[in-house]
């Protein structure tokens, strides 16, 4: 394991994603009204491509005729197959025990901080004023 | 299925080779048949558009899941739909997976659903021209399907005759949701020119014929929809096996595409069931039903059936036959099927060349 600097929190606005590249591995970096979440790009059923899909809330039924909407923004939909995972888990709605995609620990850590730690983006320099997101792969 | 699985599942990709049995290729803008269609009709479009048995003339049966029923994934940057970009559809699809034999299975306008049966006529005529020279003159994998309008039977046999000779075209696409069953007597002059000509017949989920989808009425959801498309390939090869259509013609061959694959070994055994008790309601038959459709129905396999056991779906496909299945993918629709990760089940390298080649190529044999 090892930690990696994937992007500035300015590269990823609230709602949005960035598809990384860590060691070979694709990787999903999402906003969720400023929290961070990381998870395979491969969709654990026939292997789409996750970060292309569509980002929704969570709707559930107490019975039928009552809607119920939640957690809004932080459910990904497969752009194939509309297979729904919890972007906090990397499980799948329907089967969460059986079908799920790796999820990754993210931080945030200022410019500072990762200078002083000597940890080196490979991609852009790191500068003390800006904060970034660090995932450990 | 776990991540582990998916990822070794990649190993294949080398030695991949397929031959895609259900693409949908889309038009930028419709005027890309305008070449191919008689100024009349090129107007009759601008000012009436088509007249479908449904509300809305461009639209679906029922709202699809996704826009353009498409993935996410598979709109061009440089715009229009999904499946209008030859270039996508080769990065995307054909290079990455190994598709070396693509059939074309255009659906725009459903032209053999048209209740103007001239304009329907039209239609099928330039969209049989578009696909040979759009597609298949620029992609030497790709074939064409003729398009018939189906409720014309003389005009869609001339169709056929038309058509025949350019190996563009491997196969006759018909709809299944026709004004009544396809095994009725009026429509038996396509199956005639199919075996004629010695082309197989594909029936393609699709068509709108004013009747509800589902033998209980029209449905509340799209989930519901996507579900009947399974009891319209039931009825229709009901139709076609006790109508005696095979009966009559022996070398008649069809293709079922996209109706789903669990059903096929009940209805074959609940129809050999009624047989035995009922034959002579119906004494044409001179067999089993079921070695009709053994002998003479093949099926695509998306959107493929996933029991959850592997060895539920060996089963299904011991009983249906393995060498009925044709590989499709459906690209670039949402229910796409990838071919390394379809079938959830330990092929041997030679069942998975079997389903995803070998019986596509004996089907339709040097198209």
């Amino acid at each position: 394991m090892a930690r990696h600097i994937v992007a500035t929190t300015d590269d990823i606005p609230p709602g949005k994603r960035k598809l990384v590249n860590v060691k070979g591995r694709e990787i999903g970096i999402f906003n969720v009204d400023g929290e961070y979440f990381a998870v395979g790009n491969r969709c654990p059923h026939e292997g789409a491509s996750l970060c292309k899909g569509r980002i929704v809330g969570l709707v559930e039924s107490s019975e039928p005729g009552s809607y119920q909407f939640s957690r809004r923004g932080e459910l990904l939909r497969c752009p194939w197959h509309g297979w729904e995972f919890d972007l906090r888990t990397g499980k799948s709605w329907c089967e969460p025990d059986r079908t799920k995609v790796r999820s990754f620990e993210l931080k945030v850590e200022s410019g500072g901080a990762l200078v002083e730690g000597e940890l080196q983006a490979e991609t852009f320099p790191v500068s003390i004023e800006k904060q970034y997101v660090v995932i450990e792969v | 299925m776990s991540i582990v699985e998916l990822e070794r599942g990649r190993a294949a990709e080398a030695k991949l080779r397929v031959i895609d049995c259900d693409i949908h290729p889309a038009m930028t803008s419709w005027t890309e048949v305008h070449p191919y269609l008689a100024r009349q009709w090129i107007e009759h479009l601008s000012v009436y558009g088509s007249h479908l048995r449904h509300a809305f003339s461009e639209a679906l049966t029922h709202p699809r899941m996704s826009p353009d029923a498409a993935r996410v994934d598979a709109y061009p940057e440089e715009g229009g739909p999904p499946g209008s970009s030859l270039e996508l559809m080769r990065t995307q699809h054909l290079d990455a997976n190994g598709v070396e034999i693509g059939m074309l299975i255009p659906l725009r306008w459903n032209p053999g659903s048209q209740r103007n049966l001239d304009f329907g006529v039209a239609l099928t005529q330039a969209m049989n021209s578009w696909q040979v020279e759009r597609w298949v003159k620029n992609e030497p994998r790709l074939r064409a399907s003729i398009l018939v309008a189906q409720e014309d039977t003389t005009a869609s046999v001339a169709e056929i005759d038309a058509r025949a000779g350019d190996p563009s075209f491997t196969q006759i696409l018909v709809l299944p949701r026709t004004d009544e069953p396809l095994g009725r007597r009026r429509y038996w002059p396509i199956f005639e020119a199919a075996v004629r000509n010695d082309l197989p017949i594909a029936i393609h989920v699709g068509g709108t014929n004013g009747h509800p989808s589902t033998g209980g009425g029209w449905p509340s959801y799209y989930m519901e929809e996507h579900h009947a498309v399974a009891q319209t390939m039931q009825a229709v090869l009901t139709s076609l096996v006790f109508e005696g259509v095979f009966e009559r013609l022996p070398k008649l061959r069809v293709v079922i595409m996209e109706g789903g694959l669990g059903w096929i070994p009940s209805l074959s055994a609940r129809m050999d069931k009624h047989w035995l008790r009922l034959r002579s309601e119906v004494p044409h038959l001179k067999r089993p039903p079921s070695e009709y459709v053994r002998d003479q129905v093949w099926f695509t396999t998306q959107p493929m059936e996933e029991p959850g056991r592997a060895a539920h779906l060996m089963d299904l496909f011991d009983r249906i036959g393995c060498d009925r299945l044709l590989f499709s993918t459906d690209y670039p629709h949402w229910d796409f099927d990838d071919p390394r990760h379809a079938f959830k089940a330990p092929l041997s390298e030679a069942q998975r060349d079997q389903l995803l080649y070998r019986n596509a190529q004996a089907f339709y044999g040097s198209r």
